[in-house]
């Protein structure tokens, strides 16, 4: 799990004595998280992951909030954790800030009272405490709203109260555990573009929880995708959308995925279906084609330069302007259609088709 | 009574209530009601002003009012930290603890004063060293009354502590730590504001139930006209020799406690969530 950085083809991250190292292992019943992550100071990382995938518990590790069963946790130069030494610096002590999903400012201090907590709480005087939290609240734009209490904000600022009171105490290590979810849609796009260049000034290391690729892949430099409590991908946005690994990244980016075994320009897939592939390699690899890229036919396509297979449609669901076309035969694949073509295909549930993807459409790369 | 027979006659009816339980419900309302409004009615009104402003009754009320006071005070002091230990602490034989400070509820107050003797008597397991050592005898002074009235009262103010802690939010605990707030500022800062109405409803409850207090006070503390003869002894023992100022007297407790009761129900209403 080391060198998966190296696995995924992504830059390895440069050892340095600041930033974030862990190592977090737990097991809670039939849960079992086992996770590497670095990230170094003024890097985003996503961990990614669908729900019950360990995210959240991550988070919790790192903060402190729940204690490591194996493992160690080191911020800059300080140990926060470490079993083996039996090291374990509690949640006050660490210097950690955390943006909670539903952000928890607390209901009974006004806006401003609840970004100078921190700094009241480590010792700060009430005056300079004040002087430093309206001077957040300005840099996240609510300078006007410090006399308000959490309920008379919107979900927009509540979220940015929360990011002033997580960096007010100038933390080496930011957690936001789905920072987004907890926003409707036309907020979550104007909020995105804020946190991202708040995220931007931020020196420290930060770590983002999420399940929404779009979250991640706008608001991180690197991508962690958990599953099942284990890394699954590692590696930039770019990397990650261009060559996923798994059903579930491939899903989060749109994209058809299959294992199998390359032999010059053909993949045997683990169905025993065959693909040709534009660029020739051999050994186990991952073929990974877009479903814009699936041209489907009422008869067999003659064209010999593409992939063609029969296949009956499984479901259709309106996206946008385009139909996708669930496939099932020797190959199952979604396909991006136009309303158009499901008429003059006259596409319905159990329909049969052909799929046919040009050769040059696939994307290969080692397993 | 009419009930019965609309219920019959109106078909649409489905789901009305059961016939017999009607009556019986009009006889428990006016089991309630009566007795208070009996109160109201039999006030001798013409010398109203004339019982109350009798000398034992002022001594009575003010003891009544400060020795109530004091034992919502220690209530706080003492019940607030059980409370959070009983919602909050992880350690065996909690649920063992939580009846023994149940206990005082359901005890007849006699009882409860019996027991305050073998504890806090001359000769009690903590008594007999106050006295022996400090010179220090409890029973029949002020202060029995007020433990007398703290020992019955208690249990309701740690009862309404612990349901609010329990139903807050325990995240804005993890959200304060995560802000470097130590267990003690946080428990100040989040924990306590935070359940501040479950406090303040429990503290008024304590309040009206030790104002209240009447066995544990007078087997405790007994009955010293201005030391520890408190409003509900003062009353008890009017009402042997002088039945109409008894009603007067009891009539002031039932002003006081309704005032209270409405402005704990404008507490609670205001604090709905």
């Amino acid at each position: 799990m080391a060198d998966i950085g190296q696995m995924t083809g992504a830059a390895p991250i440069p050892t340095r004595d600041s930033g974030l190292e862990a190592e977090l292992r737990v097991r809670r019943g039939g849960f079992a998280l086992d996770v590497i992550l670095t990230v170094a100071p003024g890097e985003v990382v996503a961990l990614l992951g669908p729900n019950g995938a360990g995210k959240s518990t991550a988070l919790r590790l790192l903060a402190g909030l729940l204690p490591l069963d194996d493992g160690r946790v080191r911020l800059g130069d300080v140990v926060l954790e470490d079993t083996a030494a039996r090291v374990r610096l509690a949640p006050e002590r660490r210097r950690v800030g955390v943006v909670f999903q539903d952000y928890l400012l607390f209901p009974h201090l006004s806006a401003r009272e609840n970004v100078a907590f921190g700094l009241r709480a480590r010792g700060s005087d009430r005056a300079e405490a004040r002087r430093c939290a309206d001077s957040w609240l300005e840099r996240v734009g609510l300078a006007e709203y410090a006399g308000e209490r959490p309920r008379q904000l919107s979900g927009g600022q509540a979220q940015r109260v929360a990011l002033a009171r997580a960096l007010a105490s100038e933390p080496r290590l930011l957690l936001m555990d789905e920072p987004l979810g907890a926003l409707d849609a036309g907020t979550r796009l104007s909020v995105r573009a804020d946190l991202r260049r708040h995220l931007a000034d931020f020196d420290g290391a930060t770590v983002v929880v999420t399940h929404d690729a779009l979250d991640a892949f706008v608001l991180a430099d690197r991508l962690v995708v958990l599953e099942n409590g284990c890394v699954v991908q590692e590696g930039t946005p770019t990397d990650v959308a261009r060559h996923p690994r798994t059903d579930y990244v491939a899903q989060l980016v749109g994209l058809n995925l299959y294992r199998g075994l390359a032999a010059g320009g053909t993949v045997t897939l683990d169905t025993g279906a065959t693909l040709s592939t534009a660029h020739p390699t051999s050994g186990p690899v991952l073929v990974a084609f877009p479903p814009t890229a699936v041209v489907l036919h009422r008869h067999r396509p003659d064209s010999s330069a593409r992939n063609s297979w029969p296949a009956r449609v499984t479901a259709l669901e309106q996206h946008g302007d385009v139909v996708r076309v669930r496939l099932t035969g020797e190959i199952d694949a979604a396909a991006d259609v136009t309303a158009l073509s499901v008429a003059e295909l006259g596409l319905e549930q159990g329909a049969s088709v052909w799929a046919a993807v040009k050769a040059t459409e696939t994307s290969v790369y080692p397993a | 009574m009419n009930a019965t027979s609309r219920s019959a006659s109106d078909a649409r009816r489905t789901t009305g209530l059961p016939a017999p339980l009607v009556p019986l419900a009009g006889i428990a309302l006016l089991f309630l009601g009566l007795p208070v409004l009996g109160l109201v009615v039999r006030t001798p009104w013409t010398t109203l002003a004339e019982v109350l402003t009798r000398r034992e009754s002022l001594d009575a009320l003010r003891l009544s009012l400060v020795c109530a006071s004091l034992a919502t005070v220690l209530c706080l002091v003492l019940g607030v930290p059980l409370a959070v230990v009983l919602a909050r602490g992880h350690f065996p034989g909690r649920g063992l603890l939580r009846a023994v400070v149940t206990v005082p509820l359901v005890l007849p107050p006699v009882v409860g004063g019996v027991a305050l003797f073998t504890a806090f008597g001359r000769r009690g397991i903590v008594g007999r060293p106050l006295d022996e050592v400090f010179g220090v005898t409890l029973p029949f002074t002020t202060a029995a009354v007020v433990v007398a009235e703290a020992f019955v009262a208690m249990p309701f103010l740690v009862i309404a502590v612990e349901g609010a802690l329990r139903g807050s939010d325990r995240r804005y605990d993890e959200a304060a730590a995560t802000l470097g707030a130590s267990r003690w500022y946080t428990f100040r800062r989040v924990t306590l504001p935070l359940v501040a109405p479950g406090v303040a409803a429990g503290a008024v409850l304590c309040w009206a139930r030790a104002l209240g207090e009447f066995g544990a006070t007078i087997t405790f503390a007994g009955n010293f006209p201005g030391t520890t003869r408190t409003m509900p002894v003062e009353v008890y023992l009017t009402l042997q020799q002088d039945p109409p100022a008894a009603v007067a007297l009891s009539l002031l407790l039932l002003v006081v406690s309704v005032a209270v009761l409405a402005g704990l129900r404008d507490r609670w209403l205001t604090s709905a969530r």
